[in-house]
């Protein structure tokens, strides 16, 4: 039997309030929290950071270059959700002993996005390209996360689960959904290939390393196609290319596979749909003057 | 020109210079990489003040380890969960006043060796007449260490055998042969164990023992029941052995007492020392886990108290393989230097050194590491390391050895390793879900370390310089003088590899004085008593432990090098029982004999 128990109109109408707000949150609020939800249950559950140092000093990092460069470049103030979690990506993925390479990554991270743009466009996802230009020309000082999260099946369950939710609020679920049985079916695949056990090819997605990437990565906005079609595409590629360089070994295989087709997945679209411009002789100017504002 | 054309020209040319940031820094360390000077023993000795030479053959030592041959289900992955068991520990088992040499095979059937000092620069194996050779026999397990300790202060070092496997203990018969004494000591029937630590915990004068297990105590490695063995992950994994205390009861029974002194844990690990290190007269035990972090049991003279993470050492799960105590920076302060894995570009762990914080002691004893800033972070798949003044300038030099699997230089394990040990727990703690190694390496074939103390604050690698030269998979480093001419000598014993003998030779301007310690209300080997030698405005404190590094245990002699200062101004003894020594007008270049005083 429940205890009887008396609601005051005002208390149902608070509680009203904060749900709605929650569910009408502005979608931009969303992605940061979720991942500060991650960093904070993942190292108060398993000390995930190696410091607090390190990942403030991303995030830091990542915030002044945004307020700099963002200032400079558009003469506006930008916001600093996208820098937030361009920082809080890069303080948890990029492992090493030294500060410098966070405060490295973390500034090339948002300075790639105000000058590699094309049509007013970053091609690519800025932590993807700070972290991975820190792998190709940095790799005796840094790596990536793999191994943190403690292996645990309950914590893999609670990110899968949250970001999942979060991820269809932010209507881009099939994404995820199309990289993560894409990825499993190259593992089985890879395993036939090599001779592998099938376990320790589907391994990787099991792994915090993962969750970052397919939540926060492969999702970012301003850096994805703009179709449902074709982003389900992308990610199918995405899972290809990482095929691939899994059979080369490269460890670092997700990275990199975001890293070759998402720049030419948006240059792709770009072109086409000025090419689709240009036939129906549509007005150029009405192009979305899109603000550099992606993780 | 515009102003925003301007600016974004600007900002190119600032993102061009931070893309070139990473490959200066990349250029310039390859540099100082290849300006190390190849080996040269007179520009050595002339630089550096000393320098080493690989003498194993010469001084009788032809020894090369075997690795174990485990259950054929790990057949695939063999190489790697077979990867220790090459071990060796300093003794003078015979009291002649020369340091004898300890080595442990492990191979089913294998024979260990006892090297005796004949006193002309040659070894000779005893082992066999002593009655300590034939302990890998098939249904006991094999070697992975051995620790020397005079439990019944009889004045002969007694020999625990730390194996995965049923461990023993052998009483040393007055230095003509062994006792196996294992069964009346109540040991247990197995443990897979590669550390285990000498050390009187209680201070009733009779030295008890710890002993970390590895693998969990009902896994016999050879008859596996099931391929579940492996550890649950690759940095929280709590599914490894168990932790025994052995309470030295006297006449040579123990009792098993880990649970009621506070110490609980199966983190896997690999290495543990004991010393003083918050200050409070009794000795702590510091742990080094493997696919974990370590534990820091504070002894409050009554139990343990696991304080790692207050400490600041329990924090950061790393892969810990050595546990080395040395006051690096001569302020009669001991330091913690832990082994980890650095592989350029797939793990970088880097090594730690623990440095107690400015007063901080006791209860509140807080460490930073500060391996970095030192200079001996990055040391590869580090293993045994051990601290000793190499060139007697009167600082603490470090050697550290490395290397895991060596065997096809060209293709590598990594790939395979790292997809697995990012893997959920079921997937990693599973042998048949690891690929085969097929005779691939991990991190194979590296090069040693030996970093100089320049005093001032960083240590300098001089290892290729100084004459270090072998690439072996080094698993114990253990550190003695054991020509008694004063200069510290480096042993190495490798996994599938000799056993490396590197004679030292230092520059005759600087002086040196040695210890050699007899307790009496004390344990009789002294373990736990530290010596602080003052001289020309300087202190270095160094401890007797039981011991130490990865399966190892240097010299119970002490040795201080003193720079050219001829003169000492005091030397104080801490013994474990509590008394205080003061010497004064002590001899330099001497090996002083001093007993406590009852």
């Amino acid at each position: 039997m429940s205890t009887p128990t008396t609601i005051h109109p005002q208390e149902l109408a608070a509680q009203d309030s904060l749900t709605r707000r929650f569910f009408t949150m502005e979608n931009r609020f969303i992605p940061p929290i979720f991942i500060t939800s991650i960093l904070l249950m993942g190292h108060f559950s398993f000390g995930i950071l190696e410091s607090w140092t390190k990942t403030l000093l991303a995030i830091g990092s990542s915030i002044v270059a945004e307020l700099i460069l963002g200032r400079m470049m558009t003469g506006k103030w930008p916001h600093l959700a996208s820098a937030y979690i361009s920082g809080i990506s890069v303080g948890i993925l990029l492992r090493s002993p030294a500060l410098w390479p966070y405060v490295l990554c973390a500034v090339i991270a948002i300075t790639s996005k105000y000058v590699l743009r094309v049509k007013n466009r970053h091609i690519w996802n800025p932590s993807n390209f700070g972290i991975c230009v820190m792998l190709f020309f940095a790799a005796e000082s840094v790596t990536a996360l793999s191994i943190q999260w403690g292996n645990s099946l309950w914590a893999m369950a609670v990110i899968w689960s949250l970001g999942s939710v979060i991820i269809w609020r932010l209507k881009r679920f099939h994404i995820c959904a199309v990289y993560v049985i894409s990825f499993l079916a190259f593992a089985l695949l890879r395993s036939w290939i090599v001779g592998d056990p099938w376990q320790s090819e589907i391994a990787p997605v099991t792994g915090p390393e993962y969750q970052l990437f397919i939540f926060f990565m492969i999702t970012d906005p301003k850096t994805t196609v703009h179709t449902v079609r074709g982003q389900c595409l992308v990610a199918f590629l995405v899972a290809a290319v990482e095929m691939g360089l899994r059979l080369d070994q490269s460890i670092y295989a997700p990275l990199y596979a975001l890293f070759l087709v998402g720049p030419v997945a948006v240059l792709l679209e770009i072109w086409l749909n000025s090419r689709r411009q240009t036939t129906i002789h549509s007005n150029p100017a009405t192009m979305l003057a899109d603000s550099p504002s992606g993780r | 020109m515009t102003r925003s054309t301007k600016l974004r020209i600007v900002v190119a040319v600032f993102f061009a210079g931070l893309l070139a940031t990473p490959i200066v820094l990349k250029k310039r360390s390859a540099q100082k990489q290849t300006h190390q000077t190849p080996f040269d023993a007179k520009a050595s000795l002339a630089q550096h003040g000393f320098y080493l030479q690989e003498v194993s053959h010469d001084a009788g030592i032809d020894f090369v380890h075997q690795a174990p041959i485990l259950d054929a289900k790990l057949a695939h992955i063999m190489p790697q969960v077979a990867s220790m068991g090459a071990s060796v520990s300093v003794v003078d088992f015979d009291r002649d006043g020369w340091p004898d040499l300890y080595v442990t095979d492990s191979a089913i059937g294998s024979k260990n060796r006892l090297y005796r000092n004949m006193h002309d620069g040659t070894f000779k194996d005893v082992a066999e007449e002593m009655g300590v050779a034939n302990v890998n026999q098939a249904g006991t397990g094999v070697s992975m260490g051995a620790v020397w300790g005079d439990y019944d202060n009889d004045g002969y070092e007694d020999l625990f055998l730390i194996k995965w496997g049923r461990p023993e203990l052998f009483h040393n018969e007055n230095g003509h042969g062994f006792r196996r004494v294992s069964d009346e000591a109540s040991l247990p029937a197995w443990i897979n164990a590669n550390t285990a630590v000498w050390f009187d915990y209680d201070g009733d004068g009779l030295l008890d023992l710890f002993v970390g297990g590895y693998y969990p105590e009902n896994v016999d490695l050879w008859h596996l029941a099931n391929t579940r063995m492996m550890p649950d992950s690759f940095e929280y994994a709590k599914n490894g052995g168990r932790k025994y205390l052995f309470h030295n009861l006297g006449h040579g029974r123990f009792e098993e007492v880990s649970a009621k002194m506070g110490i609980d844990s199966r983190r896997w690990s690999l290495a543990s020392g004991a010393a003083d290190l918050s200050g409070t007269g009794h000795p702590d035990l510091f742990i080094a886990n493997d696919y974990g972090v370590s534990e820091f049991y504070r002894n409050d003279g009554k139990r343990f108290h696991e304080v790692g993470e207050s400490a600041g050492v329990g924090f950061a799960p790393k892969s810990g393989m050595n546990v080395a105590f040395g006051d690096v920076f001569n302020q009669a302060k001991l330091s913690i230097y832990v082994s980890n894995i650095s592989e350029g570009g797939v793990l970088i762990q880097g090594n730690n050194l623990w440095v107690p914080k400015e007063d901080t002691s006791g209860n509140q004893i807080k460490y930073e590491n500060l391996a970095r800033d030192l200079g001996v972070e990055l040391g590869g798949w580090s293993f045994g390391a051990q601290f000793g003044d190499l060139n007697n300038d009167g600082n603490l030099d470090l050697y550290l050895t490395n290397g895991y699997v060596s065997l096809d230089r060209k293709r590598s394990y990594w790939y395979d390793f790292a997809k697995v040990a990012g893997g959920n727990s079921s997937i990693i703690g599973d042998a048949k879900d690891w690929p085969a190694m097929e005779g691939r390496s991990l991190s194979g074939y590296q090069q040693k370390h030996l970093w100089l103390n320049d005093g001032a604050g960083k240590f300098v690698d001089v290892a290729q310089m100084a004459g270090v030269t072998d690439t072996e998979d080094g698993r114990s480093v253990a550190m003695a003088d054991l020509w008694n001419n004063g200069a510290l000598d480096v042993i190495v014993a490798n996994q599938r590899g000799r056993l490396l003998l590197y004679k030292n030779t230092v520059a005759s301007e600087n002086h040196w004085i040695g210890f050699d310690l007899d307790g009496t209300n004390s344990n009789r080997s002294a373990i736990g008593a530290q010596v602080t030698v003052k001289w020309n405005g300087q202190e270095q404190m160094q401890q007797i432990s039981g011991g130490g590094g990865f399966a190892s245990e240097n010299d119970r002699r002490l040795h201080f090098g003193l720079g050219r200062s001829a003169a000492i101004d005091e030397v104080l003894i801490h013994w474990p029982s509590g008394k205080i020594q003061s010497l004064k007008k002590v001899a330099v270049d001497q090996i002083l004999k001093v007993k406590e005083p009852s």
